[in-house]
C-alpha cells in the first residue's frame, strides 16, 4: 500500500510520506539532487526557474518555525509561490475537517502539499485523498515520520563521513515520540549503514524497537562507544516531569550529551540535532557550538534537500 | 403461513447430525422434518438444494445506534442488516446515547424492535448508571423491562470497588455481568496493539498487560462474589490462556471473541487504515492464533460480530482520530465459516460458536432442528462467494478491514418465529 502510494506506475515518486519502502537508489538520487542545490545558495541570484508557475501550499496543522521556513525558502528558490497555511489557529478550529480542508486548497489549483500534522497518518490520508496531479510531502506526522529531515541528516552524514559503509550511529533521547528517529532509522538502514543504535531510558523507547534493525542501549557510556555519528533528538517540555522521567536535571545526568560522554565516540565523530535544541536538558553547549557539532550545517543542507525532494516530485 | 423447505442441508449443532431432507413449518415451529404432518399444505416452499440449513445465528454483540447515534445508523438498516446476516437474535450492548440505564429506553428500544417484525433483540443493561463506573442501575427494573444481562464497555470501569458491589448485587438476583477486560490506565491514549506495527507507525500502544491486570482482577473479584461472568471480546494469547486456567479451576465463566479477531491481526493495519481501528486493538499472529485455538477447545465459547457501524466522516481521518469499530452483522456467517474451514473443525462445529454456544452464555433454552421447536433459522449457501463491497451490505456502516476481499458462504433466506424476514431471489 505504501510504495503504491509513493511511487506511481511508472516507477516515479509521486508523494514522500515516509523513507519506509523507498529503495536506496531513490535516496542517493535525491542526495546527489541536493548536492547541485546546495552552490544555488552561494550564488548571488539564489533562485532556480526549476518549479515557476507551481503553486506550493505549506499546510501546517502543528506549529513550526524552522521546517515551514526553510521548505518555503526552498521552494522560493525553485521559484514556485509558496502559500503559508497556519491551520492550528483556523479552519480546524473551525470544524473544518482535514479533507474538507484539503478539497478546498485543491480547488485553489494546488500542484502541492507539505503538511505537517499532529496525528500519525495524517500524510498518507492526505495523500489518498488528493487528485493524481498533487504531490504530497509529509513534512512530519504525528510520531511516525519525517522522512526530508532524515535525508538532510542523511546528506549531512555522507557529507562529512564521504558515505555510509562501516559506519556506527547512535541515535539518543526519547525515541517513543520521535518521528525524526523512526525516519532515520529507516534511512540508515536502507542506505546500508552496519550498525544504527538507539541509546535512551526503557520508558522513552518503543515496544519491539530492534525489530527495526537496531542495537538498543539504556547507558551512554556503551552507547556511544566507538561511534562515527551521534544524532540528539529533542526532549519535548511536556515529558520532562512525570511517569515517563522523574526531571530533566536527571535525563541531562544520564542521557544529555557532554564533552565527557561525547569522548567515548570516535575522536572525528560528528553531533547531529534536528533542533530545536534543549540547551542543558539533551545536549551541553559545550558540545552544542564544539568543534565537531554540525548542527548548523544540517540546517542549511535542508534547504537544498528540499528543493531536491521538490523538484523530483514535480518530474523535473 | 406454512413453509416447506425443500431438500436443504440440515446441520444441527445441537446434536451434530447433518442430513438432506424437507422441513416443514407451521405456525411459526417446525412441524414436521422428513415427511410432511398429514393435511400439510405449504403456502410457500423455498428450494434449498445445495443449501444449508442452520439454526438462526445468535450474535452476542450488535450495536443498533438507536438511541441517540442514529446518523451512523438506524434500527432499521441495522436490523435489516441483522437479518440478512442470517442473525435471528442479537444482543445489543448498552453504549447507546444515552447508555441502556434506565427501563423506558430498554422499553423503546424493545418496542421499536418488536414493530420491525424482525429479529429478535435482547439488550444488555448498563451495569453502572451512564457507565460511568460509579452508581449501580436499577438492575432488576431493568431485568423487568428486558433486559438479559448487565456490562460495562471495557476502559470504563475503574473503581475495583464499585466492580466487585455491582457483582454482588447482580448476583443477588442471579443476573450474569459482562465485562470486556481492559484497564483504564494501561490503555490509556492508546489506539492500537503495543507491538511491532505501532512502533514503526507511531501509534500510541494498547499493552496486552491492560487486557490480563483487568482480567485478573475481573476474575478475581468474580471468584469472591459468585458472579456469573461473560468476559467479552478477548484478544490476547495471555488472556485466552487465563481464561483457560479459569474453567480448568471450575469457574462458571464463558466468553466470546469478535469476528474481526480471529482473522486479522495488527499487521493489517498496513499504512493507517481505519477500518483496523478496533476495540480492543487488532494483536499480532500470534495473539490471532490463539484466539482460534480458544474457539477449538472451548475457552472461548462463541463469535460475535461486535457489528459497530460506523459512519464514513468518522472513519475519514488519522487513524488515531477515526472512531474504532467494524460493521459485522453480515459478516459473521461467512467469517465463522472461514474459520471453521481453515482450522478444520466440521460445519455443524462452526455454527455452533453462532447458534447454540451464544444461547447458553444468554441462558436460552437451546433448541434443535426437531419438531416442535420454534423456527428461527437461516438457509444458506455454503459455496457462494461474494465481494465485500459497501453496496452489497444492508447496514448503514460500510467500515470493515474486510472491505474489497471474498468471502464465502451467503445467506438465502431467514425465519424468525417461522416467518420469512430475508429473502433473496436465487
Amino acid at each position: 500500500m505504501n510504495t503504491d502510494l509513493q511511487i506511481d506506475a511508472g516507477g516515479k515518486l509521486q508523494h514522500l510520506l515516509t523513507i519506509e519502502g523507498l529503495p536506496p537508489e531513490l535516496l542517493l538520487r535525491i542526495l546527489d539532487t541536493a548536492r547541485s542545490f546546495v552552490s544555488v545558495a552561494e550564488r548571488e541570484v539564489k533562485k532556480v526557474p526549476l518549479l515557476r508557475g507551481k503553486a506550493i501550499f505549506n499546510l501546517f496543522f502543528e506549529p513550526s518555525t524552522r521546517t515551514r521556513t526553510t521548505f518555503e525558502i526552498a521552494a522560493k528558490r525553485l521559484s514556485a509561490d509558496v502559500v503559508n497555511l497556519n491551520i492550528a489557529t483556523s479552519s480546524q478550529t473551525k470544524g473544518e475537517t482535514l479533507l474538507d480542508t484539503v478539497a478546498n486548497l485543491t480547488a485553489m489549483h494546488a500542484d502541492m502539499f507539505i503538511v505537517r500534522h499532529g496525528e500519525s497518518g495524517a500524510a498518507h490520508l492526505i495523500a489518498r485523498n488528493v487528485g493524481p496531479h498533487i504531490h504530497v510531502i509529509n513534512a512530519g506526522d504525528g510520531r511516525h515520520a519525517h522522512p526530508t529531515q532524515a535525508l538532510l541528516d542523511m546528506f549531512t552524514i555522507r557529507h562529512y563521513k564521504g558515505g555510509f559503509n562501516g559506519l556506527r550511529v547512535a541515535i539518543v533521547g526519547d525515541i517513543l515520540h520521535s518521528r525524526v528517529a523512526r525516519s532515520e532509522i529507516h534511512a540508515l538502514t536502507t542506505l546500508g549503514v552496519p550498525e544504527v543504535r538507539v541509546i535512551g531510558p526503557r520508558t522513552l523507547l518503543p515496544r519491539q524497537v530492534q525489530n527495526l534493525g537496531v542495537h538498543v542501549f539504556h547507558d551512554m557510556e556503551s552507547g556511544l562507544k566507538d561511534v562515527d555519528v551521534v544524532i540528539m533528538l529533542r526532549l519535548q517540555h511536556e515529558r520532562m516531569n512525570g511517569a515517563l522521567l522523574p526531571s530533566a536535571g536527571e535525563f541531562f545526568k544520564s542521557y544529555g550529551l557532554t564533552p565527557e560522554k561525547l569522548a567515548r565516540a570516535k575522536p572525528d565523530a560528528i553531533v547531529m540535532h534536528p533542533g530545536p535544541m534543549n540547551r542543558g536538558v539533551e545536549i551541553d553547549s559545550a558540545v552544542a557550538d564544539g568543534r565537531q557539532s554540525v548542527i548548523l550545517p544540517q540546517v542549511t543542507f535542508g534547504i537544498a534537500v528540499r528543493m531536491a525532494v521538490m523538484g523530483i516530485l514535480a518530474g523535473n | 403461513m406454512n413453509i416447506q423447505i425443500r431438500n436443504g442441508r440440515l446441520v444441527d449443532p445441537a446434536t451434530d447430525h447433518e442430513h438432506t431432507q424437507d422441513l416443514f413449518i407451521a405456525d411459526g415451529r417446525i412441524a414436521a422434518v422428513g415427511v410432511a404432518p398429514p393435511a400439510y399444505k405449504a403456502d410457500r416452499v423455498l428450494n434449498a438444494s445445495g443449501l444449508v440449513v442452520s439454526l438462526g445465528l445468535v450474535d452476542l454483540s450488535a450495536r443498533l445506534r438507536e438511541p441517540g447515534l442514529e446518523y451512523k445508523a438506524t434500527l432499521e438498516s441495522e436490523m435489516e442488516a441483522a437479518v440478512a446476516g442470517g442473525v435471528t437474535s442479537l444482543v445489543c450492548p448498552p453504549d447507546t446515547d444515552p447508555p441502556l440505564d434506565e427501563p423506558g429506553l430498554v422499553e423503546m428500544l424493545k418496542f421499536r424492535a418488536r414493530s420491525l417484525d424482525q429479529a429478535r433483540v435482547y439488550p444488555l443493561g448498563a451495569l453502572t448508571q451512564g457507565l460511568k463506573g460509579e452508581r449501580l442501575t436499577e438492575m432488576a427494573e431493568l431485568h423487568d423491562a428486558g433486559c438479559v444481562a448487565f456490562g460495562q464497555p471495557g476502559a470504563t470501569m475503574t473503581d475495583n470497588q464499585v466492580l466487585m458491589r455491582s457483582m454482588e448485587y447482580a448476583t443477588t438476583f442471579g443476573f450474569a455481568v459482562w465485562l470486556r477486560p481492559q484497564d483504564a490506565t494501561l490503555s490509556h491514549g492508546g489506539v492500537a496493539h503495543d507491538g511491532e506495527v505501532a512502533t514503526r507507525l507511531g501509534l500510541a500502544g494498547i499493552p496486552v498487560c491492560a487486557e490480563t491486570v483487568a482480567l485478573s482482577a475481573i476474575l478475581i473479584l468474580a471468584r469472591e462474589t459468585g458472579a456469573r461472568l461473560h468476559l467479552c471480546r478477548l484478544s490476547s494469547a495471555e488472556g485466552v490462556e487465563m481464561v483457560r486456567e479459569a474453567k480448568r479451576a471450575g469457574m462458571a465463566i464463558t466468553s466470546d471473541v469478535s469476528a474481526h479477531h480471529v482473522h486479522f491481526s495488527d499487521r493489517d493495519i498496513g499504512y493507517f487504515d481505519s477500518n483496523c481501528n478496533l476495540i480492543p486493538p487488532l494483536r499480532d499472529i500470534r495473539d490471532r492464533d490463539a484466539l482460534r485455538m480458544g474457539l477449538i477447545d472451548g475457552t472461548i465459547d462463541a463469535i460475535c460480530s461486535d457489528h459497530t457501524p460506523v459512519d464514513d466522516d468518522a472513519k475519514q481521518l488519522p487513524f488515531a482520530e477515526a472512531e474504532p469499530g467494524a460493521t459485522g452483522l453480515e459478516l459473521l456467517l461467512p467469517l465463522t465459516l472461514k474459520w471453521g474451514r481453515e482450522v478444520g473443525v466440521s460445519l455443524a462445529a462452526a455454527l455452533a460458536r453462532v447458534t447454540t454456544h451464544p444461547l447458553r452464555v444468554l441462558g436460552l433454552p437451546v433448541p434443535s432442528i426437531a419438531p416442535g421447536e420454534i423456527a428461527d433459522l437461516c438457509v444458506f449457501d455454503p459455496e457462494a462467494w461474494w465481494r465485500i463491497e459497501p453496496g452489497v451490505l444492508h447496514s448503514q456502516g460500510k467500515n470493515t478491514p474486510m472491505l474489497g476481499m471474498e468471502l464465502q458462504g451467503r445467506v438465502r433466506y431467514t425465519l424468525v418465529g417461522g416467518s420469512i424476514v430475508f429473502d433473496t431471489p436465487s
